[in-house]
């Protein structure tokens, strides 16, 4: 399954998500819901803030999930090593749900990248030299 | 006549009254949850710093994404 596919399940499956991207530690965008590329990579970027930011807050521990709740709607954050994924919803949304269907496209597309990483080749035997 | 409207007016004011009370109540704060990798969550409401230094983010990124 690759990003683009683990995105159209998830907003399938959650009808509380309004947008979704997919992104790395960078800020590289992987994936979108948008049909914008500059509003995704704006949601990436300020998703890639708000990781920053909060972790900042506290000298011990990672940041691996956050919740943005506002009046006009929620921000979601989840992070899973190299990879990310920030959602926006309508207020007050199921949290836990949200984080769950979050963390399975996460799953879903980091499996899709293992696949696609390349095989290593064989180790080979050391030919005998010829004395 | 007059009594039966005064006390239709009384009642019409107390669930008016109820009515905004209620959704005062209902109205949630604006907060930020940080879930840490040892399994800890901090919860930082409106009005604290931490939480003026991430919700105009989250703010920015909803207004973004509505356009």
């Amino acid at each position: 399954m690759d990003a683009a596919q683990a995105l159209a399940d998830l907003t399938e499956i959650s009808s509380q998500i309004e947008a979704a991207v997919l992104f790395d530690e960078s800020g590289s965008v992987q994936g979108s819901t948008l049909a914008d590329d500059g509003t995704a990579a704006e949601l990436a970027r300020a998703a890639g803030e708000l990781l920053e930011r909060s972790g900042g807050f506290r000298s011990t521990g990672a940041v691996t999930q956050l919740e943005a709740a506002t009046d006009e709607g929620s921000v979601f954050v989840v992070s899973d090593g190299a990879r990310r994924i920030a959602a926006t919803t309508a207020p007050q949304p199921t949290v836990g749900l949200v984080f769950y269907d979050l963390k399975s496209c996460l799953r879903n597309a980091d499996t899709d990248a293992e696949a696609e990483k390349p095989k290593r080749a064989p180790r080979r035997k050391p030919e005998a030299e010829d004395a | 006549m007059r009594k039966l409207l005064t006390v239709f007016g009384f009642v019409s004011g107390a669930l008016a009254g109820t009515v905004l009370f209620r959704r005062t109540l209902a109205r949630r704060r604006e907060r930020v949850d940080v879930y840490f990798d040892d399994g800890s969550m901090v919860s930082f409401v409106e009005g604290s710093q931490e939480a003026e230094a991430l919700l105009p983010v989250a703010r920015s990124v909803l207004a973004a994404t509505r356009r």
